[in-house]
């Protein structure tokens, strides 16, 4: 039996939200979720009604949540998914989203990192030697921005909720990491060979889009990517989530406030914005170099023979993930 | 009840009844981190719990 009673109308509650300081009941928590995906849209001029939209998703909760979202809200929206090459983790993240796209008719474009690029994120991490997420982050960037540009899509949209971009906020402050803090913003605006983009997620945190997918019946990959685990960004949501606990509402005050009240002080120290830019002599994206960081990649491991996922783990990973595949997940 | 988790998939057992917070509180999980789902509904962590409840405590943080 609940005791707990929402907010909005009385009715039994299914979520306590203690940020809210306040309960709802599963119709009133997609309603609060929808007002607070309106508002971030609506204070930074993030999507216009008629705006041709491409969604970038993972299969994961985030992802899918905003695309579910936009939809609601009437918007056009297509979805690109990439396949990374992680083992079984990708095979069904690739299937949760290509059945959210097939049961409600949405268009789903999809790349296949290995079949098309001649790689894929393990082998990349194990042959650059440097971290899965790097990697994986650069080859998303570079290709969702393609995949945009190539479509004629007017704005990409990324599922980054509350959570993440606190994350990344806290580890940029705890490095005074003064040109990455200036380009940490909600709406990165359209610029030469790169497309607009944007995070309507903003101001909802993982719980909520959680809740969002489970009250909508939507599936999504539920565990954690091999290659993360035991990542910095995780650590630092970890540190952020035990101290929302003591102190409700200060992950949102910490990021909300951010780029409220500090982004405009840090406006015009983006070098990187502001600097000249060439066009990539294999690709012709924009590059500060003669050749972009993708192909730069692509030209470093790309043919090379596939590399299995728990090659590039760390141990405590590596225990995780054997763990992981003899429970059957 | 039957408590399933996650990361890695298991199960496992726990006595009696309880809120959905001090089971969250006993396993020293989060509540920011989890949310708790009896017969696919979520439930509020005040929500009791009894000795028959299956339950699955879902991990909510991700680390893309």
């Amino acid at each position: 039996m609940n005791h707990s009673k929402c907010r909005v109308c009385g009715e039994p509650a299914i979520i306590d939200l203690p940020r809210h300081n306040a309960n709802f009941c599963a119709e009133h928590l997609l309603q609060l979720c929808r007002r607070q995906v309106e508002k971030a849209i609506s204070d930074h001029d993030m999507l216009a009604p008629d705006d041709r939209i491409l969604v970038a998703v993972s299969g994961g909760k985030d992802s899918l949540a905003v695309w579910d979202i936009l939809i609601e809200l009437g918007y056009r929206a297509d979805g690109v998914y990439i396949g990374l090459g992680i083992g079984e983790y990708s095979d069904v993240s690739g299937g949760y989203t290509k059945a959210f796209a097939d049961e409600r008719g949405l268009t789903l474009h999809t790349i296949d990192l290995r079949g098309e690029y001649g790689y894929d994120v393990p082998t990349a991490a194990k042959v650059t030697k440097r971290v899965p997420c790097s990697a994986c982050g650069l080859s998303k960037r570079h290709l969702f921005d393609k995949a945009a540009l190539d479509g004629g899509y007017d704005v990409v949209v990324t599922g980054h909720n509350l959570d993440d971009e606190a994350a990344v906020l806290f580890g940029n402050a705890l490095r005074w990491d003064i040109e990455y803090l200036a380009r940490q913003h909600p709406v990165l605006p359209a610029r030469p060979g790169f497309p607009k983009k944007v995070k309507p997620l903003m101001r909802l945190t993982e719980r909520e889009m959680a809740a969002w997918c489970i009250v909508r019946g939507i599936d999504y990959q539920v565990e954690e990517c091999p290659m993360a685990l035991g990542n910095k960004h995780l650590a630092y949501k970890s540190a952020l989530n035990a101290i929302e606990r003591e102190s409700p509402g200060s992950k949102s005050a910490f990021y909300l406030n951010f780029v409220e009240k500090m982004s405009p002080l840090l406006a015009g120290l983006n070098q990187a914005a502001a600097g000249q830019l060439n066009e990539c002599s294999a690709c012709g994206s924009p590059t500060t170099g003669e050749t972009c960081a993708f192909c730069r990649l692509q030209d470093r491991v790309g043919g090379h023979d596939p590399v299995p996922v728990e090659f590039v783990l760390n141990k405590k990973a590596r225990r995780a993930y054997l763990a992981a595949q003899a429970a059957g997940e | 009840m039957i408590v399933r988790l996650r990361q890695p998939k298991r199960e496992i057992e726990v006595d009696g009844h309880r809120t959905v917070n001090q089971l969250l509180d006993q396993l020293d999980m989060n509540r920011e981190s989890f949310l708790v789902i009896r017969n696919g509904t979520l439930v509020p962590g005040d929500a009791r719990l009894d000795a028959e409840d299956t339950v699955e405590i879902r991990p909510v943080i991700s680390g893309g």
